[in-house]
């Protein structure tokens, strides 16, 4: 697939834009397992072209979700619209959508130019152009040579691309992925995400996409939905979801955060102040819709703080004095961990632009830690 | 001699195939037997298969035997398909326990009982004992064991693949028997040959369910072996043999290399 050129991803924001008619809207959508609620009211628009994640721990609904999209589940509530129609009573094999299943569920028996004609001979395409478009796709994902081969043998990869290929063959306005590339080892799968992406430009297909791997949703995914226990907890493209997270739970499951907990102190319209008992004041300079006194959280990532042998000249807020605890070297950036005068601990990334020979710093040294007020981000649940 | 081989094991090994193989053994041996005392060996001759061409009675039997296995092995297959699909898919349903254990239950039922029972059924009818009603008790044992290996084999099967073929455009009915029915046909195969040898064996429910003009095969032998053993039996009974023979192997092959196939595609993965 590299032989495609990718354009430059366009930064549309749709979401953004009131006139814009979403492609799929959810309305209150539920699907109970029992006495479980796998997928809790939920109500989510995705728009046309977007490459869409949905991501989560295991359990959280999200592949639920998706069936329910792809037609194999039947909601118990609400209301699924694609393209306008709703889905209520359309079963899964008359829906304008595809889905690249996680098992590849490749036909055994089928070879792999087969596996790809058979949606297209549901179709009853002529038999012509059936062959075309199979080249097409076999071209597509680089296989063009393996068309006569059954699935058993070809490799994991190459699966994968059959899958792809087969799922792209009625050339869908819609494409469900669920976990394509968890299968992959982790070289592989870094190229592919990428394939993923200049397959997705290229066609201007909308791809909704489950994955557990929030790298990967990071990489590719023009918008992110953090899901939780058949809830959607944040819905941002992915930069948003991981410098303003809305809650606890999104700052510690898109990377990682260290959260103060304290009490407003002070609410202006361009920042708030708070105290903390293990961090003392906090200042982060984003008004917060939060009363004076209300317990809250501040999350600051790691990356974001600043680790000193010497205090700063000012003190006062957004630094914490402690004593280096355990140091992790990665290569590229080094993991300080920092306990606290209350026996807390928290986290620091250090690049390492220097090659690291003598520590500056080292275990059991007296540091400071310090951070803009841009850092913080204020959290109420 | 591998070690572990001891003279014990090999001892009790040799009696073991001995008592259960030297019967049989001796019964095909003598049934290339010229002279027509079955205990004494008179030199090899064929005499005893052409004399059973030209017995009428043993063909006639034979006939409605093959007639008899083949449609049963046939209909069984479609209906313990049925079964085993319904026992796999449909975890939920009410009364499942219930129906599996009905499905079941002819694998261990006397069949002295089902025999027994199927004959005070088609009395009640009032039906004719014959033809079809040796089919349709044939049937009902058979389709057991093809649910058995049905469902077996359906509780490997990756539902994805299905899903997929609807995904793909196939209504449920197309993917059944375009995506489901070409991946779990070696079990349909095996479930056919062993009904089918089931089938061509059966004595007891046979006994019991049918009537004059439909007497199989080992019903024949039965009756005649108590007018004294001839070597025209034996030579029947060594093609019986045969046919069963080869429908187990046959059966073991079908279900081997759907094995091998399960472990490459497995390996695969």
């Amino acid at each position: 697939m590299s032989a495609m050129h990718a354009s430059p991803r366009k930064p549309a924001e749709p979401w953004n834009d009131p006139a814009a008619v979403p492609y799929i809207r959810l309305r209150e959508v539920s699907k109970a397992f029992g006495p479980v609620n796998a997928v809790d009211r939920i109500s989510l628009d995705i728009h046309r072209g977007e490459f869409f994640s949905l991501l989560g721990p295991s359990g959280c609904g999200k592949t639920t979700l998706l069936r329910l999209l792809a037609g194999f589940e039947t909601p118990t509530g609400g209301v699924i619209e694609i393209d306008g129609t709703d889905m209520s009573a359309v079963p899964a094999h008359r829906r304008p959508v595809n889905m690249m299943f996680q098992s590849y569920a490749l036909f055994p028996h089928m070879s792999v130019a087969q596996n790809i004609a058979f949606g297209l001979k549901q179709d009853r395409l002529p038999k012509a152009d059936i062959a075309t478009r199979v080249d097409e796709m076999l071209g597509l994902v680089q296989l063009a040579k393996l068309g006569d081969r059954k699935p058993h043998q070809l490799s994991g990869g190459q699966r994968q691309r059959v899958a792809l290929a087969r799922a792209l063959a009625k050339r869908p306005k819609l494409l469900l992925l669920d976990e394509p590339l968890a299968a992959l080892d982790k070289r592989l799968r870094e190229q592919t995400q990428f394939e993923l992406m200049a397959v997705q430009e290229r066609l201007g297909i909308t791809f909704v996409i489950v994955t557990h791997d929030q790298e990967e949703a990071m990489t590719m995914s023009s918008r992110i939905a953090v899901m939780d226990a058949g809830h959607i907890r944040q819905v941002a493209p992915p930069a948003e979801v991981y410098e303003f997270p809305n809650s606890r739970y999104v700052a510690t499951f898109i990377g990682d955060a260290n959260i103060f907990e304290g009490r407003v102190e002070r609410a202006a319209s361009d920042s708030v102040t708070i105290h903390s008992a293990e961090a003392g004041r906090l200042f982060v300079d984003r008004s917060v819709a939060s009363p004076v006194d209300a317990t809250v959280w501040v999350a600051v990532r790691p990356e974001k703080i600043a680790i000193a042998a010497e205090p700063p000249a000012d003190a006062s807020v957004n630094c914490v004095e402690g004593t280096v605890f355990d140091i992790g070297y990665l290569g590229d950036m080094s993991i300080f961990h920092v306990a606290l005068a209350g026996g807390r601990r928290v986290r620091v990334a250090q690049a390492n632009r220097y090659r690291l020979v003598d520590r500056a710093i080292t275990w059991s040294d007296r540091v400071w830690l310090t951070w803009p007020p841009g850092a913080g981000v204020v959290l109420l649940t | 001699m591998k070690p572990g081989f001891s003279a014990t094991t090999v001892l009790v090994l040799t009696f073991g195939f001995a008592f259960l193989y030297l019967p049989i053994l001796i019964l095909v041996v003598f049934s290339f037997n010229e002279s027509k005392l079955v205990t004494v060996w008179a030199g090899f001759s064929l005499k005893w298969y052409g004399e059973l061409m030209r017995n009428e009675g043993l063909k006639d039997a034979a006939w409605v035997t093959i007639r008899v296995a083949l449609l049963s092995a046939t209909l069984a297959t479609i209906l313990g398909t049925l079964g085993g699909l319904l026992l796999s898919r449909f975890i939920n349903f009410r009364g499942r326990l219930l129906f599996s254990a009905l499905i079941y239950a002819p694998l261990i039922m006397p069949e002295v009982i089902t025999g027994l029972s199927q004959l005070l059924l088609f009395v009640a009818l009032d039906w004719a004992r014959g033809y079809w009603t040796l089919v349709i008790a044939h049937t009902t044992f058979c389709m057991a064991f093809v649910a058995v290996i049905v469902q077996s084999r359906l509780a490997g099967f990756d539902r994805a693949l299905e899903e997929a073929a609807m995904d793909l455009g196939a209504t449920p009915a197309k993917t059944f028997f375009v995506i489901t029915l070409p991946i779990i046909a070696p079990a349909l195969v095996s479930g056919w040959l062993l009904a089918f040898t089931l089938s061509l064996d059966d004595l007891v429910i046979s006994s019991f369910t049918s009537g004059p003009g439909a007497t199989t095969l080992p019903m024949k032998i039965y009756s005649q072996v108590r007018l004294g053993v001839t070597p025209e039996i034996n030579a029947v009974s060594t093609i019986l043999i045969a046919f069963v023979t080869l429908g187990v192997i046959a059966a073991t092959i079908v279900q081997k290399r759907q094995l091998v196939l399960r472990a490459r595609e497995a390996r695969a993965d």
